[in-house]
């Protein structure tokens, strides 16, 4: 597989002394958006953790864009990754305005010109100019994720690790932001491994996904085998059925 | 139908900011007989304020002012505040969205529900063990004898909101308040406590009011639904109805929720400028 | 000029962090206790740099033929032994409390909160070393450690300034640590690390800023403590040498006639309790504004 954007072969994770994920074999090519989906403790977020090297203690092998990962965060990887995390009241430092935080990757790799590449980057984003000189607290749930987004963007990453990036939002406002994700991974190309445990925002996003349970990958499934209910593993069909009973019957 | 359980005329939460009082409910109307009414809104849209106003929980620079507030023939308004804590719990009881900081850390599980029935009647010790034994079988807790010794930190969340409804229901009251019972849970795991409080509820001819951001689980567990949008109610149907609504707000809503079989290649987004003033918190 | 403070979209850098100021300044004005500490530190200030202009009378001349003369119009807090006028001592003395305040503030905030944030952010080994350091510091009691530094460097003001510094800093460290601890492992901080930031510069642009506001508080309500510890210095003749006007070193020399003639110790003695009050009125309001976790609990 030469152009697998990103590649686990049997991934094992673990918090000091408590293994979290099991041997977790799977790649996503590049240009690919692939969801991981469990319940909370399976285990999905550690994986991305893990990719990025917030969690430093696994075994097995993580490559992305074809370079092995080392277990820390490091400067060369930050130009091919980056991620987009959960809480957008928790992600954004509170005392830096959104200037600041969309300059500040710009600032430790030496990339000059912020100026405009900060403006372009929340045009980007659908974000007014007028947003640019705010402190977080001065934003909506909704603002804080696209400037989370853009920060993520700065750099002009190829592949996204993104963590329940609209689990903290409204509905409303979560299709703003999936629809901002879909239109940035049309135009730049990107490759998407998003964490969820919501199955339709899977079906609106993504191409194929794995689900996962007590650490494990159960099963690795295309999107139409979801958006048709046709999962073979049991525990895949128990999480569909629990949340496409929350359909409407319409 | 009989008396409305609970009724609520014009009913106005304010607080104050720096620029001047923000009414977070504005004026909304609504009675409840003894079924099981669901509210609905994002965040902001005042649906967590009317539930605690209806509670008088509302704390001090906070403001609620009503034509009418009663349950049960019960003049809400006038009541004192010792009045008010003989009525919560025994008479109308809520449900938070998460256990763990609801329960307290240093009882029992067992203590806390005992507690719970005892503020509001006096049981000998035996008749209260079997009562609270038998409140957390109804809860389905499968070995109710270990988990009652258990503490709030030994136990899962989906098993600490089983707890808490446990605790909410033992002293038989009339209404219960949910607030967003669940968004704490895992899927698989919000079915079986909205289930568990769906058959309490309906077993015992209680109202329930559930607060909830999600629109399809409010309409799958309830009779009628009430969608808010900043202060107001946009909205008022019965839950088979949904799909008819007709204000521009609630479709907006139905519409930009992704659907298990997605085929639209964008999500329709809300043109908020429509309605809303845009105070934002 | 307030819109443009106050402006909900500004459109510049500094615009954004006036209007954060402004806001923080504002909300110190209602507090009226606050107000009264600013007062108080502001006339200490204003004391200090105006000192030649203010007092009346040099403080260091001497007068023999008018010792220990009681307040009156011409001395308004009378004078000592030496005939010298406690007014004008005391208005220098501002000078002198004033720059032992702030030498130990720049001395001692910025080693506590490298040393905290570091400890804090790194955890392991690294935490146990560095707060084992400040324990052994936090176990002796402050004067006492303060005594023995100066008892070795000498008695002097910059000997007295290096000691109480010495003496300052593991609370401040103590601190540091407890709130990076609360947000090392946070979303924000993970997503600079991912961004490719060094240790170091995490720590400085990063976790340090968000110490700070605690840190303030705390100096600001140390002050007092400060204050009285340079005055206990003083007061035992390790700290300002005569004849320099230091309050405690004053204080020390009034003793002798604490029976017939008040004024010489008890006037010092009130400019010491007013600076240090003011320095709490302060600490305790800019807590509410900038530190609202703990605000609440009262």
């Amino acid at each position: 597989m030469k152009n697998a954007a990103i590649h686990l072969e049997n991934l094992s994770i673990s918090y000091g002394k408590t293994p979290v994920v099991f041997d977790v074999n799977f790649s996503v090519s590049e240009g690919e958006s692939f969801a991981l989906v469990g319940e909370s403790g399976s285990g999905k977020s550690t994986i991305l953790k893990a990719i990025s090297g917030l969690a430093p203690d696994w075994t097995g092998k993580i490559s992305v864009l074809g370079k092995p990962r080392g277990h820390a965060p490091d400067r060369e990887f930050a130009k091919v990754c980056q991620m987009v995390f959960q809480d957008p009241y928790g992600s954004l430092h509170p005392r830096k305005t959104v200037d600041d935080c969309l300059a500040e990757p710009l600032a430790v790799h030496g990339i000059g010109g912020r100026d405009t590449r900060v403006k372009d980057m929340l045009d980007a984003v659908g974000l007014d100019q007028r947003f640019r000189f705010r402190f977080p607290h001065q934003l909506s749930g909704g603002q804080r994720q696209r400037v989370a987004i853009a920060r993520a963007l700065m750099l002009e990453p190829r592949v996204m690790l993104l963590d329940e990036p609209t689990s903290a939002l409204d509905v409303s406002v979560q299709a703003e932001i999936l629809n901002l994700l879909k239109k940035l991974r049309r135009e730049q190309g990107l490759t998407y491994l998003m964490v969820t445990h919501n199955l339709p925002v899977v079906s609106f996003l993504c191409d194929r996904m794995a689900v996962m349970r007590h650490g494990r990958v159960v099963e690795i499934a295309e999107v139409d085998a979801l958006k048709t209910g046709r999962l073979s593993d049991p525990y895949s069909r128990e999480l569909y059925a629990a949340s496409g009973g929350t359909l409407q019957p319409a | 139908m009989s008396a409305p359980l609970l009724e609520i005329e014009n009913l106005t939460v304010t607080f104050p900011t720096s620029r001047g009082p923000v009414d977070v409910v504005k004026g909304i109307s609504f009675s409840l007989g003894r079924e099981r009414l669901g509210i609905v809104g994002e965040s902001g849209s005042g649906k967590s304020m009317t539930g605690r106003s209806i509670l008088r929980l509302i704390r001090k620079p906070g403001r609620v002012t009503a034509d009418r507030m009663t349950f049960d023939g019960i003049d809400l308004l006038s009541q004192s505040e010792r009045q008010m804590r003989e009525l919560r719990g025994a008479r109308i009881s809520m449900v938070m969205q998460d256990p763990k900081f609801s329960l307290n850390p240093v009882m029992t599980i067992g203590e806390q529900i005992g507690e719970a029935l005892l503020t509001h009647k006096k049981l000998p010790r035996s008749e209260l063990k079997a009562r609270v034994l038998s409140m957390l079988e109804a809860v389905r807790i499968n070995e109710p004898e270990r988990v009652a010794n258990l503490y709030p930190h030994e136990v899962s969340g989906g098993m600490g909101q089983r707890v808490m409804i446990a605790m909410m229901l033992i002293p038989e009251p009339d209404l219960l308040i949910a607030d967003e019972p669940t968004s704490a849970l895992d899927v698989s795991v919000q079915a079986q406590v909205l289930d568990i409080i769906d058959d309490l509820v309906t077993g015992k001819g209680m109202g329930l009011i559930l607060i909830s951001h999600d629109l399809n689980l409010v309409s799958r567990y309830c009779d009628r639904i009430l969608v808010m949008n900043s202060g107001e109610i946009v909205e008022s149907c019965k839950a088979s109805d949904l799909h008819k609504a007709t204000h521009p707000y609630t479709r907006g809503l139905l519409a930009a929720m992704p659907r298990m079989n997605e085929d639209r290649d964008e999500l329709p987004v809300l043109d908020r400028s429509t309605w809303t003033t845009g105070a934002g918190t | 000029m307030i819109d443009w403070l106050l402006d909900d979209s500004p459109t510049s850098r500094l615009q954004a962090n006036m209007g954060r100021a402004w806001r923080v300044w504002t909300a110190l004005l209602r507090n009226p206790l606050a107000v009264v500490g600013a007062l108080i530190v502001l006339v200490l200030v204003v004391m200090a740099i105006f000192a030649p202009l203010i007092a009346p009378y040099s403080p260091v001349g001497q007068d023999l033929a008018n010792r220990l003369m009681p307040p009156s119009a011409e001395h308004w807090m009378g004078t000592d032994e030496l005939g010298r006028d406690i007014y004008s001592r005391v208005v220098y003395g501002a000078r002198i409390t004033l720059l032992i305040v702030t030498m130990v503030a720049v001395i001692a905030a910025p080693i506590g909160l490298v040393v905290g944030a570091v400890s804090g952010y790194f955890g392991g080994w690294v935490d146990r070393v560095l707060m084992g350091v400040t324990d052994i510091f936090l176990s002796m009691p402050k004067l006492i450690l303060a005594l023995a530094f100066v008892a070795a460097l000498g008695p002097g003001i910059e000997n007295a300034i290096i000691a109480i510094a010495i003496t300052a800093w593991p609370v401040y460290a103590r601190i540091a640590r407890a709130e990076t601890i609360t947000f090392r492992d946070s979303e924000f901080i993970s997503a600079v690390r991912l961004q490719g930031a060094s240790a170091t510069r995490v720590i400085l642009r990063h976790v340090l800023p968000l110490c700070a506001s605690s840190t303030i508080v705390r100096v600001t309500l140390d002050m007092a403590g400060i204050i009285l510890t340079a005055a206990g210095l003083g007061f035992l003749g390790l700290g300002a040498q005569p004849p320099l006007p230091e309050w405690g070193a004053m204080i020390s020399r009034g003793r002798n006639f604490i029976l017939d003639q008040w004024w010489v110790a008890t006037m010092p003695g009130f400019a010491i309790i007013l600076v240090s009050l003011g320095f709490c009125f302060l600490g305790d309001g800019l807590r509410d504004v900038l530190d609202p976790k703990q605000g609440e609990k009262q």
